[in-house]
C-alpha cells in the first residue's frame, strides 16, 4: 500500500522484522511494535505513550533522520535504564514517509 | 480484621468507579492501593495531563477526573487501605476470601474485584548485576526513616524530584552527601535544583554529573562498603567512592506483582475473565475489571473500566444474595441513598391547575 512505510525491527530476542507501518492512522513506532506484535502485550507501552516509562525505548541503528528529541523524551531516558547514545523512545517516532529504511532494535525490556 | 462486602485491590478510576455501582446495591466497599493516595495512574503518573474521552467531558484533567470520583462515592463512605500491597488472598471455609498486604493488615469480603490496572507501582531498581544482594544491606530505593543515615556516607542516584529533595533533606542529616545523575539537567522544580546548587556551592552535597553508579562492593559482613560511579565527562574516568549507603531513586513502574500468583488465569500480563457475562475469573468470587483484565477485543479504557465495574457489581450483589430479587433502577428514578443517611434525587414535577 501507498500509506505503508518499510522498516525494520530487530526483537529483544535478536530477530529481525520487515514490516509495512501505516502513515495514515497516526501511528508511532511503539503502536506499531504493539500492533505487530513484536513485543509482548504488557512489556511495552505501559505508559500509553506518554514517554513516561521507557518501555518502548530503541536503539536506532539506520541514519535515518528522526524528529529531534523534545525535553519529556530526554528527560524519561536520563532516568531510564540500558540508555545508549542512539536510545530513542518509539512513542516519540511518529510514523511517515521519512522513516523509510528505518531500523531499529528494541532495548531489553527492564 | 477489615470486614466488607466488596474488597477492591486498586483504587484507580475503575476501582473507585465500583464504589458507586455497588453502593447503588447497598453493597459496601474497601479499597487496597499500594500508592499512598487515591487514583491510580491518574494521580501517579499524568493527574495535570488531560483526558479527552471519558462520555460527558469533553476534556477533564486526571487529577480532576479522580476528585469528581471521591465526591461521587462519598456517601458510599468506602474504606481504605493505603500504601499496602495485597500480597495474599486464602478462601476460607464459609467461601468468603481473606487479603492479607505486605503489611499484614487482614480484608475479609465474599467477593473480591481486582481493579489493579498495570499492577501495583514499585520502585524501579537500576540494572546493577549485584544489587539485590545489597537490599536491606546498605541500598534501599526508598528514604523510609532519613535518621538511618545520620553521620553516614551516602550517595543519591536519580535525577528527578525524589533524588533532588532527599539530597537536600539529608545534606543536614549525612555526614557526606553525594548525588550522581547522568545529565547535567535535572528535572525536578526549579526552588529544589537551585537549592542543590547552593549546597553544592557550600560543599555540602558533591555532585557528580553527568555519571552513573554502575558497580558496588561490599565489606567483610556483606555490608555495602564503596560503590563504582562512571564520570562521562570529555574522558570517561572510574571513581571508586567509600559510602555507607546507596539510595537510587529512578521513580516507580507498575508490576502486576502477588496477583500474578494468585493462581487466576494470565494471558498477555493481564487477567482473563469471563467478558460474556461478568467479568469474573476462573476463581468463582474474584472478578477482575480495567486495565488489569483482558479478554477478546480488550480495550484498556477507563470508559470500558465503568461498564465492567458495573455488570461486575450486579453479579456480586447475586452472588451475595443468591435468593434476593433485583431489578436494575435508574438513579433519576431511584436517587442516590448514601449509607451517610444523605439522599439526592430528583426535584419532584409540580403539577398545578391553569385557572
Amino acid at each position: 500500500m501507498e500509506e505503508d512505510v518499510k522498516i525494520t525491527i530487530i526483537d529483544r530476542e535478536g530477530e529481525t522484522h520487515e514490516i509495512d507501518a501505516p502513515t495514515d492512522m497516526n501511528m508511532n513506532l511503539m503502536e506499531v511494535v504493539r500492533s505487530y506484535e513484536i513485543a509482548p502485550e504488557g512489556t511495552i507501552g505501559i505508559c500509553g505513550g506518554m514517554a513516561m516509562c521507557a518501555s518502548c525505548q530503541c536503539y536506532v541503528l539506520s541514519d535515518t533522520e528522526l524528529p529531534e528529541m523534545q525535553d519529556e523524551e530526554e528527560a524519561m531516558l536520563a532516568e531510564a535504564f540500558h540508555v545508549e547514545d542512539n536510545s530513542r523512545l518509539g512513542c516519540q517516532i511518529p510514523i511517515t514517509h521519512d522513516l523509510k529504511g528505518l531500523k531499529v532494535q528494541l532495548a531489553p525490556e527492564e | 480484621m477489615i470486614k466488607t462486602d466488596i474488597l477492591i485491590i486498586g483504587a484507580g478510576p475503575t476501582g473507585l468507579f465500583t464504589v458507586f455501582e455497588a453502593g447503588l446495591l447497598k453493597l459496601k466497599c474497601h479499597l487496597i492501593d499500594a500508592l499512598p493516595q487515591p487514583g491510580g495512574q491518574c494521580s501517579e503518573l499524568y493527574p495535570k495531563k488531560p483526558i479527552y474521552d471519558i462520555p460527558g467531558f469533553p476534556e477533564v484533567l486526571a487529577g480532576d477526573l479522580v476528585n469528581n470520583l471521591m465526591e461521587q462515592i462519598k456517601s458510599f463512605e468506602p474504606g481504605f487501605t493505603l500504601a499496602e500491597r495485597a500480597q495474599t488472598i486464602e478462601k476460607l471455609e464459609d467461601g468468603s476470601f481473606l487479603v492479607t498486604t505486605n503489611k499484614g493488615t487482614q480484608h475479609n469480603a465474599p467477593v473480591v474485584a481486582i481493579a489493579g490496572g498495570l499492577g501495583s507501582f514499585e520502585p524501579r531498581k537500576p540494572p546493577i548485576p549485584n544489587i539485590a544482594d545489597f537490599e536491606d544491606k546498605g541500598v534501599a530505593y526508598m528514604v523510609k526513616d532519613p535518621e538511618v543515615y545520620r553521620n553516614k556516607k551516602v550517595v543519591i542516584a536519580g535525577g528527578g524530584d525524589s533524588a533532588l529533595d532527599w539530597s537536600i533533606f539529608l545534606a543536614d542529616i549525612a555526614e557526606e552527601v553525594t548525588l550522581v545523575h547522568r545529565r547535567n539537567e535535572f528535572r525536578g522544580a526549579l526552588d529544589s535544583v537551585d537549592r542543590v546548587k547552593e549546597l553544592k556551592d557550600l560543599g555540602k552535597i558533591n555532585l557528580i554529573t553527568p555519571g552513573e553508579v554502575d558497580g558496588l562492593q561490599a565489606d567483610e559482613n556483606g555490608h555495602l562498603s564503596s560503590v563504582s560511579i562512571k564520570k562521562k565527562s570529555e574522558a570517561t574516568e572510574e571513581i571508586q567512592l567509600a559510602v555507607d549507603h546507596f539510595i537510587p531513586l529512578f521513580g516507580l513502574s507498575p508490576k502486576l506483582g502477588p496477583i500474578a500468583d494468585w493462581g487466576l488465569e494470565i494471558e498477555k500480563n493481564a487477567i482473563k475473565v469471563d467478558n460474556t457475562l461478568d467479568y469474573q475469573t476462573n476463581v468463582p468470587g474474584i472478578y477482575a475489571i480495567g486495565d488489569v483484565n483482558t479478554y477478546p477485543g480488550k480495550l484498556k479504557l477507563i470508559l470500558c473500566g465503568f461498564h465492567e465495574a458495573t455488570l461486575m457489581c450486579q453479579s456480586a450483589y447475586k452472588r451475595i444474595h443468591p435468593d434476593k430479587k433485583y431489578v436494575m433502577k435508574y438513579t433519576t428514578v431511584g436517587g442516590v441513598t448514601g449509607f451517610d443517611g444523605t439522599k439526592k434525587e430528583a426535584p419532584k414535577a409540580v403539577v398545578k391547575a391553569i385557572d
